[in-house]
């Protein structure tokens, strides 16, 4: 890999951090064989959970002795820093998260504690970015046309405090064409975190040229994207006709055909003792649809069941009225962090999502049994008593 | 080299083959710096979080190869990472306690024991010229030169082996 002068400089800085930080960019270049380093308009850190870092995160943070070059935000915590005892985090989660907030906070890292930063700084299209969240990468990449590889938390402060990342993967027009061609049918049964589900599951790795049997919002685009980034590992899809470079590439010869409604959606049931939205956090649009949804159902009296909604700090502040309204019903909503990286879900036993990624992750980090399902389906049962 | 080893084996010495100039491999150097240690070799992926017991170095993997062995101060020969990024910090960590491997030989490396092996100041050398997890047998003293250019020295067999 090509260094400058300058880049070589910083390889050998005596601030440690620095050189460290260069190191790893470097040896990543390696790996991956790039040719050079780039220029990163912003930087997204994952491994912000305490849950998810422990200690040993938590020491290397606060040993970090520079600042971020470009923005950089970070994901959700392991709780909502205001309404943390509500959630049933004890104090001493409590000030080891705090630590690791304050920790990003001293780098310079914005404390957007989201998995959605592309609500609060939509990238444009062709922007090289370092993030690291699986489903804002998806989003990034496919729905946006940003370009980022999938990053570890640690890769991303790296890129965030030198402000580049080694050109290679999805950062290269050409490694971005798609690679299978998936027809889907069955609009009337389409679900979006179903069907990224199924393809993440089917087609790890791949990236899809996908045919919908329907138009489809951003939100329902995202849903999609998270569960094949947490199922399949997938970075980058292409929605033909939809996404803004699924015009740009040859349709692959490599061809796969779904009909939705062949599949049978139904999973183990048991009765959810907590009901969950919000992963990826929700946006406004989604806080407003849960809203009119719920309101069909209040004619038959208050939630019978626990519902935590997830979204960032940022839209929970912009939409304090619906915010209040779905309060007002038993909803309740919070910030900062999510049912995926929050311990607080472990203690309940089955928990009802709708999206493909909690569906992925719940049972093993939280050792819970999970049911899905739509969002209409998620609010019925909480106003339901089975 | 050869006369020397001859030597021994003629003065009745235990079958010790000291390679007294040492078989010098070439690779690619992800993490530098420079090490001695004894060599653990394992065929298998491996996982920082969760294959091993980040207080003791000891593998506790069900389904290692070297399961039950110690890591703690040797060079570590394995093909090459798996699993969560946050092995990056445990590495790290196991470095602090003292029971991190002094330097690790993957065939192909990854981001995860490469991020964490820097943070921990341990070097790491991959795509060797030759593979390591034939070359390289559990027991053998190596020492891995990792600078620009990486270099790997097997310098001695382990007692009552001999050389393939």
């Amino acid at each position: 890999m090509h260094l400058t002068r300058e880049e070589e400089e910083l390889l050998s800085s005596d601030n440690e951090t620095i050189a460290k930080c260069m190191e790893i960019l470097v040896a990543i270049g390696e790996i991956y064989d790039a040719d050079r380093l780039i220029p990163v308009k912003s930087a997204q850190i994952s491994g912000v959970s305490y849950d998810n870092i422990g200690d040993a995160g938590l020491e290397w943070l606060e040993c970090l002795n520079a600042r971020v070059k470009v923005p950089a935000y970070v994901n959700p915590a392991g709780m909502d820093v205001e309404r943390w005892k509500e959630m049933g985090i004890d104090i001493e989660f409590y000030s080891k998260q705090m630590r690791v907030l304050k920790a990003l906070q001293r780098i310079g890292a914005e404390l957007s504690l989201t998995c959605t930063p592309y609500y609060l700084h939509t990238p444009s299209f062709g922007d090289h970015l370092a993030w690291a969240e699986s489903s804002a990468v998806c989003y990034a990449n496919s729905v946006v046309g940003a370009r980022t590889n999938r990053e570890s938390g640690i890769t991303a402060i790296a890129s965030a405090i030198i402000g580049k990342t080694p050109h290679y993967g999805l950062h290269v027009k050409e490694n971005r064409a798609p690679t299978i061609y998936v027809r889907v049918r069955g609009a009337e049964v389409f679900n979006p975190s179903f069907l990224g589900y199924l393809l993440g599951d089917k087609i790890p790795g791949e990236i899809p040229l996908i045919s919908l049997p329907r138009t489809v919002t951003e939100d329902e685009l995202k849903q999609m994207g998270a569960a094949m980034a947490a199922k399949g590992n997938t970075a980058l899809f292409h929605v033909e006709g939809v996404t803004p470079e699924s015009g740009d590439f040859e349709r692959p010869r490599e061809r796969m055909e779904i009909d939705l409604a062949e599949i049978d959606f139904s999973s183990d049931d048991c009765t959810p003792d907590l009901i969950a939205l919000g992963c990826p956090h929700l946006s406004p649009e989604e806080l407003r649809k849960i809203f009119e949804i719920a309101s069909e159902f209040t004619s038959l009296g208050g939630v019978k069941k626990e519902i935590w909604l997830f979204t960032s700090r940022k839209v929970y502040g912009e939409n304090d009225e619906l915010i209040k309204k779905l309060e007002s019903i038993g909803f309740k909503v919070f910030c900062d962090t999510c049912m995926v990286v929050s311990p607080s879900t472990s203690r309940y036993e089955c928990v009802m999502v709708n999206s493909g990624k909690a569906l992925t992750y719940l049972p093993k980090l939280r050792g819970v049994n999970v049911i899905f399902g739509s969002i209409k389906d998620c609010i019925r049962r909480a106003f339901s008593d089975d | 080299m050869l006369f020397l080893a001859a030597l021994r084996t003629a003065s009745g010495g235990p079958l010790v083959t000291i390679e007294v100039n040492g078989v010098r491999i070439r690779g690619r150097t992800i993490s530098r710096g420079e090490t001695e240690g004894e060599a653990i070799v394992s065929k298998r992926n491996f996982s920082f979080l969760g294959d091993v017991d980040p207080e003791t170095g000891i593998v506790v993997a069900e389904d290692s190869d070297i399961r039950g062995e110690s890591i703690a101060g040797k060079i570590f020969v394995f093909p090459s990472g798996r699993g969560s990024t946050v092995g990056s910090y445990v590495i790290l960590r196991m470095a602090k306690k003292g029971v991190a491997p002094a330097g690790i030989i993957n065939v192909e490396s990854e981001p995860i024991i490469a991020v964490g092996a820097i943070l921990a100041g341990i070097p790491v050398i991959d795509k060797l010229e030759k593979n390591p997890l034939e070359m390289i047998r559990t027991g053998d003293i190596i020492c891995i030169k990792a600078e620009k250019e990486g270099l790997v020295k097997v310098k001695r067999r382990r007692s009552g082996e001999s050389k393939r």
